[in-house]
């Protein structure tokens, strides 16, 4: 770990004021010069520790009053601040009435500890998983490197990247609370240092490896996520998210899965499916969704539309098994929304 | 020595439970009964430091922290296999901070050339080349990074099967003269003999070598299992990493260090650095884990010693999380083709075993003794084999080769019943001539409730349910070279100390209950001095040599303490020795009731101000180690797991084990269930 200076944030203005980079153009273009946020510091010390980072400032945004309020409107929706921690969502009674996928996906990420640690702002803005990426040791592209690791025919260790968009980063994206947020379609509230404040859904928020490989969100030095917002639901909403994971008491996802659906009886009318750990950015299956809209729910109209989301998928040679992974998870979580 | 006879409960309580007769030194205590007549014995009794663990107070070796204390790092090779041309120091030296550099050189005699070059040739990803001690672990970190390691690489391997193959590239030109770390009690192989990367075959073990004729043995099966099993390689990953704190003063050196066995650390130091035995003072108190890879004092130890040495400072020097996995020891993998053979009624007639497996650039890759001795099969041949590859060295690990032998051959053994279309348990119940065994699979069978167990193929739905079973076995083995003292103070304090460590199974505990047993004292009124070798001798933690070996003797003590202190009551209250007692902290007569003491009253009418006693762990009165019996080769457990699998994901889960393991006298019921906890947690993840 290297010396930095640590500068106490009072205010959002305070804090762009501060800032000169993001972690992934650190990451990508190291100068040592950068000065950063940190909100509950998790995913930002892991880099720290590992020697990738070495910020020259570190702005902690953690204690900027305002940012840690959740609220609800039956007509607005919810806004969640963006260092609200996972703990804080996880507990929270209007969550589970309201966006049960969420709540769902709150509870399994990361451990109690962690949860408490860890804020919603810090936690779609995390970098992604991969072991080569985040060792030392090891060349990729997201580093500014010039091969990929875990796409080396022999020796590359892929069994938990990516199956779809994969061409060229096959890791996967960390959040596994960003897959409930987009389908809920989310949006995520930036503010820059000149003021603005733009308003962009979670689709537009993530950035696919293909379009940028330094980085896997739109965010640029000198802006900050203040809130995150979910539409209101209606009372014909529905929701359910499943994860799989090799150890059921904490882990990172193999393949999670957010369905939110507008139904009427049986029916889904308006399908939201999206695919966490499947591809390098939360992936939403327009596949999926187009097969099962407008159909009754059961289960072979679930498999259908599991299998449709899964034509897509190009796995690697040590992560086949994620395909029928996906389709039973899709199918698995359409039918509880039933 | 004389001796006199005495009836020692045997057997297995609610069944067979009798007495047998030994012979025993005639200063000895009386033989305690079973544990329902006894106090705290077998009781469960709340760990004395629990409190002390769960809120922090426990001081572990990471926790050290002396007056002017340096932090070291270790310099390891980032590459597999290759020759060091040149090492630069120069920029780490002058890093402000950075107070020792200690680089790891051949050995070489005075006026010789060298011709193995001046460093060590690297051999693994991991293998430490040197370290640096500086005023702080981001110093030394910083100086490390900082070393220029000029490489000459050579081709390496590091898979198991590649190894094998002709024309791998060669892990070691020279035969290796190390043996195997089986813990205090695997096998020494010879890895002398072998060709290429492959060493061995060891075919015998201290049940014997091959019996009968196989070829015969097979000609009369009527049902053969021929299968190759695999297992994986395994890091420890204790809680607490591996590390010293090495405290090098004018008249002792002083090692704080979490390790398993305080005595062979101290033993190593003094070797290395050849000191006399009594001028090392290794010192564990507190201990975060350890399964079998910390009987040393590693590369790690004499590193933070040479670097105290050249700074004239203590060294901290505790691994991290990538160092244990990459360089501190690992479970070894194993490719293990069995061919078993039965008649049609079940009998066995012939096990063969072929094993290989790689502990990196160790040996002690086997897979033990399990289809040796588990069933008595006539015709029996094991051929075991080492393969080197570039990779970290293996170590011992609980029940090291066996847990890797216990999961091919139960294997195969289900796969035996189900060709001879009978139970998976009942299969058992007719080949295992175990006792020990036989009675945990009645006992276990119903409260698992084996019956429920349906014919493959039963389940319709996605998510299908399995019910098995399997078996494994582990001598009882006991270190004679333990000892405890027990000291009574004149303020009534009653003090245990030994060198033996209390791994985290506690054995602290158990020490107090002895004691507390036979002093007729409460657990609160011990205190426990153990973990360091300025007292007596103690076993090191491994090979379950621990609470057989240390008990004994710390009861003696106690004893021959109690006897004394009795004497002067005697002498006070005119009465004859014999017939005085202790209990419930006071001192009684069988023939007077009047008559009663304190314990603490009568520990002032000492002339010292303590009462010392130091015992020794007797041999086992000539009964005990038999190599078939009760106690010991008979012994072992049964474990039932029900497992559901998802047919369309390929999910397992373990819903459910019972596991049924047999371990002599219980001490302490909560600390067993613990240990068996502990190890099906482990088994399963
Ligand atoms: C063992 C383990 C298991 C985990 N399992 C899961 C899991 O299952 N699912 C899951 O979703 N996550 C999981 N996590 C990830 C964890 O939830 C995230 O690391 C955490 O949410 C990051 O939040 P933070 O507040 O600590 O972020 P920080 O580390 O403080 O920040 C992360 C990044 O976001 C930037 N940042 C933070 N706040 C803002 C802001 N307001 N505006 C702009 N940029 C910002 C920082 O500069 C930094 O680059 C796991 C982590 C660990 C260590
Ligand atoms: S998968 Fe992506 S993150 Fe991993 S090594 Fe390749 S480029 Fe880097």
């Amino acid at each position: 770990m290297n010396k930095f200076s640590w500068y106490e944030a009072t205010s959002i203005e305070d804090a762009l004021q501060q800032v000169n980079s993001t972690v992934s153009e650190e990451l990508y273009q190291p100068t040592n010069k950068a000065s950063v946020f940190k909100s509950g510091g998790i995913d930002m010390f892991d880099w720290i520790k590992e020697g990738l980072l070495k910020p020259q400032k570190i702005i902690n945004i953690r204690n900027i009053p305002g940012l840690d309020i959740i609220s609800y409107d039956p007509k607005r929706g919810m806004s969640i601040g963006s260092n609200v921690t996972l703990a804080d969502i996880a507990s929270n009674p209007e969550v589970k009435d309201h966006y049960l996928a969420l709540h769902q996906a709150v509870n399994h990420a990361a451990t109690p500890q962690l949860r408490n640690m860890s804020t919603l702002g810090g936690n779609i803005a995390q970098r992604n998983r991969c072991w080569y990426f985040r060792s030392a040791d090891h060349d990729c592209f997201r580093k500014g490197g010039d091969r990929c690791s875990a796409r080396q025919s022999e020796t590359g260790e892929n069994e938990n990247h990516a199956i779809i968009d994969n061409g060229s980063c096959v890791s996967v994206h960390a959040s596994s609370i960003a897959t409930a947020l987009m389908a809920f379609n989310a949006s995520v509230v930036i503010i820059n240092v000149e003021g603005e404040k733009k308003k962009v859904t979670m689709d537009d928020f993530f950035v696919t490896a293909g379009k940028d490989i330094a980085m896997e969100n739109i965010l640029q030095a000198k802006e900050i996520i203040t809130e995150i917002i979910l539409p209101a639901p209606t009372k014909n909403t529905k929701s359910t998210y499943i994860k799989q994971v090799a150890r059921e008491s904490y882990d990172w996802s193999l393949g999670d899965v957010a369905v939110v659906f507008e139904v009427s009886g049986n029916t889904c009318r308006s399908a939201s499916i999206v695919l966490g750990a499947a591809a390098p950015v939360p992936y939403r299956s327009m596949e999926a969704q187009r097969a099962i809209e407008n159909k009754t729910i059961n289960s072979e109209n679930a498999l259908a539309a599991a299998e449709a989301a899964m034509k897509i998928a190009r796995p690697l040679a040590k992560n086949g098994y994620k395909v029928p992974l996906f389709v039973s998870t899709i199918k698995q979580a359409i039918l509880e929304i039933s | 020595m004389d001796t006199r006879k005495e009836k020692f409960p045997y057997g297995i309580p609610g069944h067979n439970l009798s007495e047998i007769e030994r012979e025993i030194p005639i200063e000895e205590p009386p033989v305690w009964p079973v544990n329902d007549k006894l106090k705290i014995i077998g009781k469960r009794v709340t760990r004395i430091d629990a409190l002390d663990k769960v809120t922090g107070k426990a001081k572990y070796t990471s926790d050290v922290r002396l007056p002017g204390m340096l932090f070291a790092k270790m310099l390891r090779s980032n590459l597999p296999h290759a020759v060091i041309t040149s090492i630069d120091i120069s920029k780490a030296e002058s890093l402000p901070g950075v107070h020792a550099i200690h680089l790891i050189e051949n050995v070489q005699k005075e006026g010789e050339e060298n011709k193995n070059g001046k460093y060590p040739m690297v051999k693994y990803v991991g293998q430490p080349l040197g370290g640096i001690a500086a005023e702080s672990l981001e110093i030394a970190k910083d100086a490390i990074s900082l070393i220029k390691v000029n490489y000459e690489k050579k081709p390496f391997v590091i898979d198991i099967e590649s190894a094998m193959e002709m024309g791998a590239p060669i892990v070691f030109d020279e035969p290796i003269t190390q043996q195997e770390d089986g813990g205090d009690v695997g096998e020494v192989h010879d890895g002398s003999k072998g060709e290429g990367n492959v060493r061995g075959p060891s075919t015998s073990s201290f049940f014997g070598g091959p019996r009968g004729d196989l070829e015969a043995g097979f000609k009369e099966a009527d049902v053969i299992v021929e299968r190759t099993y695999r297992t994986q390689v395994h890091t420890h990953m204790p809680l607490e990493t591996h590390g010293v704190v090495v405290d090098w003063r004018p008249d002792m050196m002083m090692v704080y260090a979490s390790t398993q066995n305080t005595n062979a650390v101290r033993n190593e130091m003094a070797s290395i650095f050849n000191l006399p035995k009594s001028k090392v003072r290794v010192f564990c108190d507190f201990m975060g884990g350890g399964f079998g890879a910390k009987h040393s004092a590693g590369s790690f130890g004499p590193m933070a010693a040479n670097l105290a040495k050249k700074s004239g400072r203590p060294v901290w020097l505790m691994l991290d999380r990538q160092e244990e996995h990459i360089a501190e020891g690992n479970r070894p993998n194993s490719i293990q083709y069995l061919k078993i053979g039965a008649r049609k009624d079940g009998t066995l007639t012939g096990i063969e075993q072929r094993s290989h497996g790689t502990a990196g650039v160790a040996l002690g890759a086997g897979v033990g003794r399990i289809a040796q001795i588990l069933y008595p099969c006539p015709n029996f041949a094991t051929e075991q084999y080492d393969v080197l590859t570039n990779a970290g060295p293996g170590a011992a690990w609980r029940a090291p080769g066996n847990v890797q032998g216990a999961f091919g051959l139960e294997q195969a053994i289900d796969e035996l019943a189900e060709k001879l279309g009978m139970d998976p348990l009942s299969y058992r119940d007719l080949i295992d001539k175990s006792e020990v065994r036989k009675v945990e699979r009645q006992r276990g069978a119903k409260l698992f409730d084996w019956s429920r167990r349906q014919p493959a193929g039963s389940g319709k739905d996605v998510v299908k349910k399995g019910l098995g079973v399997g078996q494994s076995t582990w001598p009882r083995f006991v270190t004679l070279d333990s000892s405890v003292e027990v000291k009574i103070h004149n303020d009534g304090g009653v003090e245990i100390r030994s060198s033996v460590q209390d791994i985290g199974t506690g054995t602290k505990t158990i020490l107090a209950q002895v004691v507390a047993e036979e002093l007729g004292l409460k657990v609160k009124d011990i205190t426990v001095n153990i973990g360091d070798t300025f007292f007596p001798v103690g076993p090191g933690s491994g090979g379950s040599v621990v609470t057989g070996s240390i008990t004994p003797p710390t009861r003696n003590a106690a004893f021959e303490a109690k006897k004394e202190l009795l004497k002067l009551v005697a002498k006070k209250w005119e009465t004859d020795v014999v017939e005085l007692f202790i209990e419930d902290g006071q001192v009684g007569s069988n023939k007077n009731a009047e008559l009663k003491m304190p314990f603490k009253e009568a520990t002032k009418l000492m002339r010292t101000s303590q009462i010392s006693k130091i015992a020794s762990r007797s041999d086992d009165y000539g009964g005990f180690q038999q190599p078939w019996g009760l106690a010991y080769g008979d012994l072992g457990s049964v474990q039932f797991a029900e497992v559901s699998v998802n047919t369309d994901t390929g999910f397992v889960k373990v819903d459910r084990v019972v596991a049924a393991h047999s371990c002599g006298r219980p001490l302490n019921i909560g600390q067993l269930e613990s240990q068996i906890n502990g190890g099906v947690i482990q088994g399963v993840s």
